[in-house]
């Protein structure tokens, strides 16, 4: 027992005999960094490296000079008596937010307000807005078709589905309160299922959205892919917030390919996206 | 940010000011201890020991070297900032509530409550060149009602004191001659705060009526209203947006009744012109009874019901930068 324990003569000797590499410390790098690496000696008599890094940030901050001073001000009153360690202020160790409102819902709102009113006539201007607004987008859309056909992409439409009636090309239909055959009257359905199909088949589904993105940040992603038809957001119904998923047709579904094969994984709002087609209505039940 | 928690009060907090520069914080609460801070790391320097009662609001001079208080024991004092030395006591029979120093620190307003068969009052009295010499004969005395003053402003050169009071009336007052110049009705309930705009020329309300006001200085007419829904305990305007940040809350006596999150115990944001609130500060575990905004308008101190002040640092990319228009 008395054998193995060191005596201070010893010890000194041990130290010079297996010396420890010297400790170094490199300056702060170009980010900041300071590393300091020391060699220490654990109770098992095992040497152990110990890297410590270290970021110094410096801080710029104007004072006046007076405040120089004050700062070397002495205690006085209660303050004069704290001890060391019972200090009355304190870090919050948790993170405050600067929390911004969100009056999303109710703006969703006025605006549904404010259509209403437009569609009720009150308000002339609102009212001609609007109309002048929803012809642009009828005209867009019949324009879009077109384009989709003379390219060849999209087949001859039967019947322009919905609201176009009066495009000519179209014998039976075109006149009204003409016979129509009742091949004809189907086939007016069939093309509307069809291009439904059509539709879903150039639809991708994008999920994982953050909770305020709205259509024309959605537009805005996906327009340098093609032509877009349609984009629909699943809003939740009692907060007014998007429910994190969406729906994106496109026109082309080369252009849908394209989407899904550079945005899926894509970071946006601080997430990352998923991009994929949609599943057709049957499968998803 | 992390804020800064200084728990220097025993009792609920009453007033904060920064001092010009904005190095200092001095609070003042319910205990009988005003408290020196520093304003960027929340370091406590001192606290002024002398008064009896609970203190309800100060002053501090243009270049920081004294600081006034005003005290439900009856007197005001007057103490070296740096030193905590009480330099003069304006001693009256009434409990004083609010005070104010004029331009270039000559003079004081201080109010006195109701008290007794005594009505409320200002007094105007002059503070001497060395303040040890000051008299406690005031200068102008300006006779109220049965309803105290809870705030009192210097403006347009120190020829008009500004008044705020418990009956809902905002006034101006004649300096020189102690009349009234003009009133105005602004709220149904106590007006529990007010502070001027950096350049005087507006200044903003807080009341329990659950609105605050901003009003022009001259005319006294209400420019914009804040709904707050719950009582408006305190309000100030931004040095360097156009924004106003109000404290408040449910009750005191009520908190209870509900949970915290009802109580609304928020530090809130409102936009100057558009009159939106559009952010908010949580942290305080009852009403907020005090908000003050850094001269340099970056940061902001909160003082609770709770004893509790808290120091906001507001950090560059979630207030400064971007407003809520764009939001």
């Amino acid at each position: 027992m008395a054998a193995t324990k060191m005596r201070w003569g010893d010890t000194l000797d041990d130290d010079d005999a297996n010396d420890l590499p010297p400790s170094t410390e490199t300056g702060p790098d170009a980010r900041g960094f300071k590393t300091k690496v020391e060699y220490k000696r654990n109770d098992k008599g095992e040497t152990v490296k110990v890297t410590t890094k270290t970021r110094i940030i410096k801080v710029e901050k104007k004072v006046y000079e007076v405040e120089k001073e004050r700062r070397r001000w002495r205690r006085f009153g209660n303050a004069l008596n704290e001890q060391e360690g019972e200090s009355v202020t304190a870090r919050a160790l948790e993170e405050i937010p600067f929390d911004r409102v969100r009056q999303q819902k109710q703006t969703q709102e006025e605006k549904k307000q404010s259509l209403e009113q437009a569609l009720q006539g009150h308000g002339r201007a609102d009212k001609n807005a609007v109309i002048g607004n929803l012809k642009e987008v009828l005209y867009q859309r019949r324009m879009a078709r077109q384009l989709a056909v003379a390219r060849g992409d999209a087949p001859m439409p039967d019947k322009p589905p919905g609201e176009d009636d009066d495009v000519p090309g179209l014998p039976a239909a075109g006149k009204s309160g003409g016979f129509v055959p009742s091949v004809m009257r189907n086939r007016s359905a069939v093309g509307e299922t069809m291009d439904m199909k059509r539709r879903e088949e150039n639809s991708v589904r994008v999920t994982n959205l953050s909770e305020d993105t709205r259509e024309d940040d959605l537009k805005e992603l996906f327009q340098p892919f093609g032509q877009i038809s349609r984009i629909y957001i699943a809003y939740d119904r009692d907060t007014g917030e998007n429910r994190g998923f969406a729906f994106v047709n496109f026109v082309m579904r080369d252009s849908a390919q394209k989407a899904i094969d550079k945005l899926d994984g894509w970071g946006y709002d601080n997430l990352i996206l998923r991009v994929d087609w949609a599943q057709p209505r049957a499968e998803r039940v | 940010m992390r804020p800064y928690l200084l728990k220097g009060h025993e009792r609920p907090l009453t007033q904060l000011r920064y001092n010009r520069e904005g190095d200092l914080l001095f609070s003042c609460a319910r205990d009988h201890n005003p408290t020196l801070w520093y304003s960027d790391d929340g370091t406590r320097v001192g606290t002024y020991v002398g008064h009896k009662g609970s203190v309800a609001t100060c002053d501090v001079s243009w270049d920081s070297y004294f600081l006034i208080t005003a005290s439900a024991d009856s007197s005001a004092k007057v103490w070296v900032v740096e030193t905590g030395e009480c330099l003069h006591t304006f001693a009256y029979k009434q409990p004083c509530k609010a005070v104010t120093l004029s331009l270039g620190d000559k003079m004081a307003a201080i109010s006195t409550d109701p008290f007794m068969a005594e009505s409320a009052a200002i007094r105007i009295v002059s503070i001497a060149d060395d303040p040890r010499d000051s008299s406690d004969e005031p200068l102008v005395t300006i006779p109220g009602e049965r309803s105290r003053f809870s705030r009192l402003k210097f403006t347009n050169c120190n020829a008009r004191l500004l008044s705020a009071g418990d009956d809902g009336y905002v006034r101006l007052w004649d300096v020189e001659t102690g009349k009234e110049v003009e009133a105005n009705k602004i709220h149904d309930d106590t007006v529990n705060d007010l502070q001027l705009s950096n350049d005087g020329t507006h200044f903003v309300t807080a009341s329990r009526d659950k609105t605050s006001k901003l009003v022009d200085t001259a005319t006294l007419q209400v420019l914009k209203t804040y709904q707050t829904d719950r009582n408006a305990n305190s309000a100030a305007i931004s040095p360097i947006r156009d924004h106003v940040l109000i404290g408040g809350g449910q009750e005191a006596s009520e908190v209870t009744t509900t949970s915290s999150r009802a109580g609304r115990f928020e530090s809130r944001f409102f936009h100057k012109i558009y009159q939106e609130e559009f952010g908010t500060v949580r942290g305080h575990f009852g009403p907020i009874n005090a908000v003050a905004f850094h001269p340099d308008g970056r940061s902001f101190a909160s003082g609770g019901e709770d004893g509790y002040v808290r120091l906001h640092h507001l950090s560059e990319s979630e207030y400064l930068k971007s407003d809520f228009l764009d939001a």
